[in-house]
């Protein structure tokens, strides 16, 4: 069995199927792509790997079957997501956001290493680790949210839509971030639009079109593949 | 003795029991949006288990040191709120998490009444008599009086006070319990067990309410079935006025409303000309929660924390 494996995973709003039946399979170690159109279902497969969605069909990390687990079994069992919008408590600051990431954590003396090791990764965050989250910028924000949920020491980490509504520039930065979080051996599943980015930071890649897999394979081919370049990345045949 | 200083003093006394009561109505809310209308009746729950609990002690051991008495009395009156208020939430509130917001708060309304039936019927109609087991001494302060009793309720209710600010803003506890009542979604992906965070806010919201009681009762001297009705009215409007989610908010709100009434049913006689007495004291905290409501309805110190995208 691979490290997360979904089987049959859909999720429903109402009488719209968001999700219709999707495997996928995501190896240890590997940063895996999940990209699409606006409203292709890749938050909600997210989302219910997660925990934060219920969903119908089976879910397996790290041998372990998560269909029935409530959300903070799953951070339990390492797995951490930092949720479309970033989700950064606007009114504890930015070390309490820290520190809610290590809620579950170990001892007192990782969790300080932990701390220490973000500071030095993030100075920004460390030159603001007492002001509230709200007070922070949209990518600074981000760069919180990311090591809010490198505090718990996942084993997975979900990105949710990581560059939305930033500037190209801190895009890149927190790609940046993305990439080297990956070098460490943390398993990555990311969702996100701007498909070039995300094909560009991963190994593989699976397309999402209305709820269903339309094509999968390795990033680096499908950034050369002309039907992604043509829907996804924006450039003409 | 100075009228202005006693009626001060007095309000600061009634003030710091709204305020125990309405920390728990802020706590509550700021986590799930709702107004535990059932809160009062916690409080009259705590107020009568005490009692209960003394006049038993009382007839059994008449010799037992006042403060072992109330000791004993105070722990069972806690522990049987916290245990209700577990159950209150459990079995009425949290299956209606995610109804409209109308029907936890009628069914809140409907628990207080169904709370205030149940004390009446294990404990009666009439007024209740609190038995003075402290000797009352009386001190003069500032050319007030204050007594025994007045001393005892304003310490415990500073010591409470200050003790759920340090667990709310120094420990893990209450760093999860603020972090659940911005995002509940956010908190359970921290690993936060959401659930038992909110069990856990109404445990605590019960615990001071229930010493609240017995502060109260202690205060007049009587109990009764349906004290918890106007005094959560009061809390909840003390709640408002501070800001209503906001802790400090609740502690100003409680004591402000407290001096409000008192300073103002000590003058309400003299400025009407003797035409409406000083038991139109209850007026002043509705007065005071419709002018909150029309002219600043987030409150003293509620705010909305702008979040950037």
């Amino acid at each position: 069995m691979s490290f997360l494996e979904t089987r049959l995973l859909g999720v429903r709003y109402g009488g719209i199927r968001a999700v219709r039946d999707i495997d996928i399979k995501v190896e240890e170690g590997e940063t895996v792509a999940l990209i699409g159109a606006n409203g292709a279902g890749k938050s909600s497969m997210l989302n219910a790997i997660a925990g934060v969605l219920p969903h119908t069909g089976k879910i397996y990390f790290n041998n372990a079957d998560l269909t029935n687990k409530p959300v903070f079994d799953r951070v339990k069992l390492g797995i951490s997501m930092v949720p479309e919008g970033r989700g950064v408590f606007g009114r504890l600051t930015v070390e309490e956001n820290l520190l809610m990431g290590a809620y579950l954590g170990n001892s007192q003396q990782d969790q300080d290493a932990d701390l220490k090791q973000m500071y030095e990764f993030f100075p920004r965050l460390k030159e603001r680790r007492g002001q509230t989250g709200g007070t922070l910028s949209g990518g600074e924000q981000q760069m919180l949210a990311i090591a809010r949920a490198l505090m718990s020491r996942p084993k997975l980490l979900l990105l949710d839509e990581p560059s939305m509504g930033l500037a190209p520039i801190m895009v890149e930065k927190i790609f940046e971030v993305i990439r080297g979080v990956s070098k460490t051996g943390v398993t990555i599943l990311l969702v996100e639009q701007n498909a070039r980015l995300a094909l560009e930071s991963s190994e593989r890649a699976y397309v999402m079109e209305s709820g269903e897999l339309s094509i999968t394979g390795e990033s680096s081919e499908l950034l050369h593949s002309p039907k992604i370049r043509s829907s996804y990345l924006g450039e003409g045949d | 003795m100075d009228i202005f200083a006693q009626q001060v003093l007095n309000g600061l006394v009634l003030g710091s029991v709204y305020a125990l009561v309405a920390l728990g109505y802020t706590m509550v809310y700021g986590i799930l949006g709702l107004i535990n209308f059932a809160h009062g009746e916690v409080v009259m729950i705590g107020a009568m288990i005490a009692l209960a609990v003394v006049s038993a002690l009382l007839s059994v051991f008449p010799e037992m040191s006042p403060f072992l008495m109330i000791a004993l009395a105070g722990t069972a009156a806690i522990l049987v709120c916290m245990s209700l208020a577990f159950f209150i939430e459990r079995l009425a509130y949290r299956p209606l998490r995610n109804a409209p917001r109308l029907a936890p708060l009628i069914t809140a309304i409907g628990i207080s009444i169904l709370l205030q039936n149940i004390a009446m019927i294990i404990w009666g109609r009439k007024y209740k008599t609190v038995p003075q087991i402290f000797p009352t001494e009386t001190f003069e302060l500032f050319g007030a009086n204050i007594t025994s009793v007045q001393i005892f309720i304003i310490t415990v209710s500073a010591l409470l006070m200050a003790g759920l600010l340090v667990i709310v803003h120094f420990t893990k506890l209450g760093r999860a319990m603020r972090a659940t009542s911005e995002s509940q979604r956010v908190a359970g992906l921290m690993g936060i067990n959401v659930n038992k965070i909110i069990s856990v806010t109404f445990m605590i919201g019960a615990g001071l309410a229930a010493v609240a009681g017995i502060l109260i009762a202690g205060n007049y001297s009587v109990a009764h079935y349906s004290m918890g009705f106007m005094l959560g009215l009061k809390a909840f409007t003390a709640a408002v006025l501070g800001g209503i989610g906001n802790l400090g908010g609740a502690v100003l709100g409680g004591l402000l409303l407290g001096l409000i009434e008192s300073i103002g049913a000590g003058y309400i006689g003299d400025l009407t000309g003797g035409f409406l007495g000083s038991h139109y004291q209850d007026v002043f905290a509705f007065v005071v929660l419709i002018v909150v409501l029309v002219f600043r309805p987030t409150g003293i110190m509620g705010e909305r924390v702008s979040e950037r995208a």
